[in-house]
């Protein structure tokens, strides 16, 4: 045991300061205001104060830090998307990951696995290749493998998929990699805190007040903030905050469920995702399995995690790694995923001036934290979109541009 | 596992039925601008609230009418297709 921790343990008092500060009242304005203390308001912020010299801020949550969907998903990091505007974002974001530990000074098991997309029929291995070719345009390290290369990579899976699916190949991603979740919020929140943004939790937004066509400021169920400057960041909430200033977006909700094994001794090193069967699976440090699959078959506002979803992961599951009988899951959870109809998200200016989007995050919002933060930090505070942003306006649905990554999505959602 | 109530095979489990999204009315696309045609295409009604909305039983190939609160995920009526026609339940009102 460190000695650090046997000291705290048997201290009286706890010597341990706190992550945040806690504020007791809101102040009257702000410079700006970001609805949501997840990873991607929480980043925001810390780049809006480190990067932009930006810190009367505020950043309010309805919950608690890290509560919503940057504590339920399923911590994968990739760039290995399928379009050229997806594919250079992301790609900026694994950059940003690489130093973020020693930037937070906070561990935040960045572990780099490489990540499989198995394929099991041809059509998805053409678009594994197109992936692929896409990727490496861009300098991004993805190729279409065989399963012989599958095989050898991951000993314990059953190539054939207890034959009724077999695997002819894989995309695979070697940059791709797993964090722990809550560490991000908590790192990206401190560092926010020490440079002056004001964290509160447990205060809702219940109206936006605009005037002449202009953010004038935000109702809360504290009191009213004066703020020239709104970004949104509050994932399965958005349409609810979008109706407060009149905002029509594509963007609907439905629920996202993942589950978690009992630990079990190190054997899954890659990544594994597997579209036609809608898993995907890693191992973390501690020897869980961290699983998703596809969403929630319709609109639910509810994060209620069901049998049926457990039933059909597990033995989907079983079909890649019959081994797996007698391993018990320890826990199931559900998030609400605001998804767009290009699975592309919705960020940047919108109509309202001084009103931001981060949104349309569905299924693949973690991964995008921290270039979320820097380019939303960009365009909160110079009031013009970042331009690694350009691709996911709000005009482009009346434009009929859309950005479509559903080619990329983990699983066949 | 939920049960869903068909109007025309009676309470099924609901993963025998496919989600079709809200009952919307199309503006005309002869006469309509493109912004309230992109607005029809892409845009939603997504924050909760009850909703009425298109469900298929899958094994019949039946499409009806759900009235379902989205928040409670509670199903307060179910109808066929062709209930608005009728008028036993009112129409949806025009974009």
């Amino acid at each position: 045991m460190p000695y650090r921790l046997l000291r705290f343990g048997l201290s009286r008092k706890h010597p341990e300061p706190p992550m945040f500060r806690r504020h007791a009242a809101l102040r009257g304005s702000y410079d700006a205001v970001i609805i949501g203390a997840g990873g991607h308001g929480l980043a925001s912020a810390y780049y809006l104060a480190r990067d932009h010299g930006m810190r009367n801020v505020a950043v309010l949550e309805k919950g608690y830090i890290g509560g919503g969907n940057t504590g339920r998903n399923t911590t994968i990091i990739r760039s290995n998307y399928l379009t050229p505007e997806g594919v250079k974002f992301y790609d900026e974001s694994v950059r940003l990951w690489q130093d973020l530990s020693e930037d937070f000074d906070l561990n935040l098991f960045y572990s780099t696995r490489g990540h499989f997309t198995l394929a099991h029929t041809d059509a998805a291995m053409r678009t594994m290749r197109w992936r692929a070719e896409v990727n490496k345009h861009f300098g991004v390290r993805s190729e279409a493998v065989d399963a012989d290369f599958v095989k050898r990579m991951i000993p314990m899976i059953d190539i054939t998929c207890a034959h009724h699916a077999p695997i002819v190949g894989a995309l695979y991603h070697a940059p791709g990699a797993i964090a722990r979740h809550d560490a991000v919020a908590w790192g990206y929140g401190r560092g926010a805190d020490r440079r002056g943004v004001e964290i509160h939790q447990q205060t809702e937004v219940t109206g936006i007040r605009t005037q002449g066509g202009k953010v004038a400021g935000v109702e809360t169920s504290r009191g009213f903030i004066a703020t020239p400057k709104v970004l949104c960041a509050v994932a399965g909430y958005t349409p609810r905050i979008l109706d407060m200033v009149g905002l029509r977006t594509p963007i609907y909700i439905h629920p996202l469920q993942a589950m978690v094994s009992e630990p079990v001794k190190p054997w899954l090193d890659p990544i594994i995702v597997s579209g036609s069967l809608h898993v995907y699976v890693s191992q973390t440090a501690r020897g869980e399995l961290v699983m998703g699959a596809s969403l929630d078959p319709y609109e639910l506002h509810q994060a209620r995690s069901t049998l049926d979803f457990v039933e059909g992961l597990s033995a989907h599951m079983l079909d890649m790694f019959p081994f797996l009988g007698e391993v018990k899951i320890n826990r199931q959870w559900a998030g609400l995923a605001d998804m767009t109809p290009d699975f592309a998200p919705i960020m940047g200016v919108t109509p309202l001036e001084g009103f931001y989007l981060d949104a349309g995050w569905g299924t693949w919002g973690f991964k995008a934290t921290p270039v979320c933060g820097k380019t939303m930090s960009h365009t909160v505070a110079t009031g013009r979109n970042h331009p690694l942003i350009e691709g996911f306006t709000i005009d482009r649905f009346s434009r009929y541009m859309l950005t479509g990554e559903k080619g990329a999505a983990s699983v066949g959602h | 596992m939920k049960i869903l109530v068909c109007p025309l095979n009676g309470p099924r489990p609901v993963s025998e039925f496919a989600y079709g999204g809200s009952v919307r009315a199309s503006p005309d696309p002869g006469s309509c601008t493109d912004a309230e045609w992109s607005d029809y295409v892409f845009n939603r009604a997504g924050s909760p609230g009850i909703k009425r909305e298109w469900w298929c039983h899958i094994a019949s190939g039946y499409w009806f009418i759900v009235e379902r609160d989205t928040l409670r995920d509670v199903v307060l009526a179910t109808f066929p297709a062709d209930a608005a026609r009728k008028g036993f339940i009112p129409p949806v009102p025009a974009p």
